[in-house]
């Protein structure tokens, strides 16, 4: 099936913006909010506890959690108690403390040329975004000169096999299917093959969404990896888990249970030029240490960045 | 990881029990409890506030009953002002306007809109037999109107052809022609993800909204929404004027504070939940039960839902049977194990049970897990037949053989069997005495429950039934097996609360005992 051609406006990118004001532009909003926020509650003002009490508000809005702001406002807090304070420089030390926390989970994906094919699987709950940066992912991988191939492993989902062949067909990789109501473990061991035989760069593996509370479904994605396995004992080889920025403190949950099932090796946070803050991706990098690689700030295919603790500090925090 | 706020609020008040009236000293310091609770499910902070204020202002010079601690007094005000806010009048899809009726589904990208609009369509045209016409707006996801279709072929509805490249305010004025014309009572039309920010697509959907005029405009939003969906709420509303919201993915294992949160910025009512995949999985919203998942006092309607759709009805009704006569052996044992594991583990049960966030961790400490179930599965199918049905056979060189069968060890086969016997002893309690067996059963049955447990948790059945309201109007019925037919299952049951006292003692009694 052809897509219409309005289906790719996001495509046509007509100016190249740079990578940091793409990333600032589509965080701004998340950011408008809080660095009002801060600006608000610093004007001239004494630190002192009321003043730490609205700041901790303010990065429970922010889907850091309950702990999380605890933590960082009192780190904030630390030495510079009952201080006149300016708003820049409150701004400055969130956007620090903030960022110690990021720093170590930044960590860009790369597709390692000594695992041919290397086999991506990408996992989440139904809605955050999978099959998208599937499509981004390839996009930019073929980009690099890269060969890419697909496997549609969504076959509960109506459409969702379709849904990937456009994208498929978008950046020019083969896309591996089935029929709806397929075995998706089959699927996968179908397109490792594929893939080996092509001497393919890179295997993005789509799995259905499933939340991560379904034992059964989690059964059926262990199984998708036992079964590639055989033929790769090593696969895969990264396994990303894509979470939704508006999601709050289930995200937390979602990120242990599918590490325990199928060993999630970084994540991509997706939706984030939105009002959505993402802020749990804080409290998952303090209790995970999971590496952080991309997130979506938009629909554009250049959307989907390499994650920067930096950068992603700032736009939280309006520093 | 999520502790009940009953059992939170009940070590805030373990000094306090037998004074008077809530003062506002306790009744603050109960507050902050429940702050915590409400900011761990996601209730966005302002709506939190508010609702605190408004707690607080009912709280301060209540009376404490004697029956109660005050512990469960403030439990049961916080639950019955959330109950009050997520609305308790029953808000069906209306269709009550000049056919063909429009409806209108918006969202966020991924929120669940197609799914629900196929579900809403299949329920109205199977409960009300209305004629309906899908149509799907969204021209810019990739095959998301095929999805739309599929999902149409599979409910045998129609949906409206697809023309590649038509816009969707062409595509809405198409369907509603459409349907005048093929006589449809009902239009879903299904519209683009979008965010609330998006200029450009805000408007279209305005347009939308000016050709078609809808009578029922529904947001879909995810139950699992964090802080942000008070924005995504009120800047949809506020640009569509809502008429309802659809919550989606109840079925996961989110507190879903953004129920609390929507309904109140916006004063909409939710009108139905997305309980699953399936496309018959679509419920009337319930604020009890809602409440009850916010507050992390668990779902009992959930639980006995589940327990009804897992247990075999057959095998539960002659275990009833079994348990009437006081017997309760091995096999039966083995039974409600595997029942247990069906209905997602001991975990799974223990999330549905108002109350049980302590045990839970203490089980999760003691390393209490499924595997354990799994292992004493394996020591029961290890024995012979006249070992299942009559355990004090076992001597030592019997249960050598267990062990070595089922490779684990005698220590274990005997915890096994102590736990048998407990559960076997409440068995007969409970077929004896009714609600009252199952209040010993959750209080005095539980040995190695700690000591102040009590505090935390109602074991006056009459309490528990008021503190959860009409939650909980199915439990006394559970016991005699009385409840419809659905749960004679009262074994089934006993699998799970009613097992569960005995397990502790297996590995994690002792342990579990210390904070």
């Amino acid at each position: 099936m052809r897509v219409s051609e309005t289906e790719d406006e996001n495509t046509q990118a007509p100016e190249k913006k740079s990578l940091f004001k793409r990333m600032k532009d589509g965080l701004t909003r998340s950011t408008r909010a809080m660095s009002d926020g801060v600006t608000g509650i610093f004007t001239k003002r004494k630190l002192d506890s009321e003043t730490l009490q609205d700041l901790e508000d303010l990065l429970v809005t922010s889907d850091l959690g309950l702990d999380v702001a605890v933590e960082i406002t009192e780190a904030v807090a630390k030495d510079r108690y009952d201080k006149e304070v300016s708003p820049e420089e409150v701004r400055t030390v969130l956007a620090e403390e903030v960022a110690r926390v990021l720093r170590p989970v930044e960590y860009p994906f790369r597709v390692e040329a000594s695992k041919k094919p290397f086999i991506t699987l990408v996992v989440g709950v139904n809605g955050a975004g999978k099959t998208t940066t599937i499509g981004k992912i390839a996009s930019k991988t073929k980009a690099e000169g890269k060969s890419v191939m697909l496997a549609a492993g969504d076959t509960f989902r109506a459409a969702a096999i379709e849904q990937l062949s456009v994208w498929g067909e978008r950046v020019g990789a083969p896309v591996v299917t089935t029929k709806v109501g397929g075995d998706s473990a089959g699927l996968a061991y179908e397109a490792v093959e594929r893939a080996q035989k092509d001497g393919t760069d890179l295997l993005m593996i789509d799995t259905a969404g499933r939340l991560q509370n379904k034992t059964d479904l989690m059964a059926e994605l262990e199984k998708v990896i036992r079964v590639i396995r055989k033929l790769d004992d090593t696969a895969p080889h990264a396994t990303l888990l894509v979470l939704d920025a508006t999601t709050g403190q289930n995200a937390l949950n979602q990120v242990e249970v599918f590490t325990k099932i199928a060993g999630v090796t970084g994540l991509v946070m997706t939706k984030l030029d939105g009002t959505a803050r993402g802020g749990i991706l804080v409290a998952i990098a303090r209790k995970y240490g999971l590496p952080v690689h991309m997130i979506g700030v938009g629909e554009g295919i250049d959307d989907l960045q390499d994650f920067s603790a930096e950068g992603f500090a700032k736009a939280l925090t309006g520093a | 990881m999520f502790e009940s706020l009953t059992d939170r609020l009940g070590s805030v008040f373990d000094n306090l029990r037998g004074k008077g009236a809530l003062g506002p000293k306790d009744v603050d310091e109960a507050l902050r409890e429940v702050r915590r609770a409400l900011l761990e499910a996601d209730v966005a902070l302002p709506v939190a506030k508010s609702f605190i204020d408004k707690v607080r202002e009912r709280a301060v010079g209540q009376e404490v009953l004697r029956s109660v601690t005050p512990g469960q007094q403030v439990v049961k005000i916080v639950h019955d002002a959330m109950v009050e806010t997520l609305g308790t009048e029953p808000a069906p899809i209306s269709l009550a306007a000049a056919a063909p009726v429009v409806i209108m589904m918006v969202g966020l990208q991924g929120s669940g809109k197609t799914t629900s609009t196929a579900k809403i369509a299949k329920r109205l045209t199977e409960q009300q037999k209305k004629k309906i016409l899908m149509a799907s707006l969204d021209v810019r996801r990739p095959a998301a109107q095929e999805q739309l279709k599929v999902l149409g072929g599979q409910t045998e509805i129609a949906t409206l052809p697809i023309i590649e490249g038509q816009q969707p305010v062409d595509i809405t004025k198409r369907a509603v022609q459409a349907a005048k014309l093929g006589g449809y009572d009902v239009i879903m039309l299904d519209t683009a993800g979008r965010l609330h920010v998006d200029e450009a697509l805000m408007a279209e959907m305005a347009d939308v909204r000016a050709v078609s005029e809808p009578h029922e405009i529904l947001l879909v939003a995810d139950s699992l929404t964090g802080q942000d969906a008070v924005n995504v709420a009120e800047q949809f509303h506020e640009r569509m004027g809502l008429t309802g919201i659809v919550l989606t993915r109840t079925d996961g294992d989110g507190r879903g504070g953004a129920a609390l949160s929507m309904r109140a910025v916006t004063g909409v009512p939710i009108k139905l939940l997305g309980t699953g995949e399936k496309l018959d999985e679509l419920e009337d919203f319930a604020p009890d039960r809602v409440a009850g998942r916010i507050l992390g006092m668990g779902d009992v309607v959930s639980l006995v839902e589940k327990a009804a759709e897992t247990i075999d009805a057959e095998k539960a009704n002659k275990m009833a049977a079994k348990m009437k006569k006081g017997q309760f052996d091995l096999d039966d044992l083995a039974e409600q194990l595997k029942q247990m594991g069906r209905m997602g583990g001991m975990a799974g049960v223990l999330g549905m049970l108002p109350g049980m966030g302590k045990m839970k961790k203490q089980m999760n400490a003691a390393e209490l897990d499924d595997s354990v179930i799994k292992r004493q599965g394996a020591i029961i199918s290890s024995m012979t037949k006249a070992e299942r049905r009559n355990p004090k056979i076992l001597n030592a060189s019997r249960k050598k053989r267990v062990a070595a069968g089922s490779g684990t060890s005698v220590q274990e086969i005997n915890r096994l069997l102590k736990m048998h016997r407990q559960m076997a002893d409440m068995m007969k309690k409970m077929a004896k005495g009714g609600m009252k067996g199952l209040g010993g059963l959750f209080g005095g049955g539980m040995p190695e429950m700690p000591a102040d447990l009590p505090a935390d948790m109602p074991t006056d059945p009459a309490e528990i039934q008021r503190l959860l309201g009409d939650q909980a109007g199915g439990m006394p019925g559970l016991p005699t097996g009385s409840i419809a037919g659905g749960l004679p299952g009262l074994p089934g049951m006993g699998g799970a609360p009613g097992g569960l006292p005995g397990l502790p003692s297996g590995r994690g009694g002792k342990k579990g005992k210390k904070k």
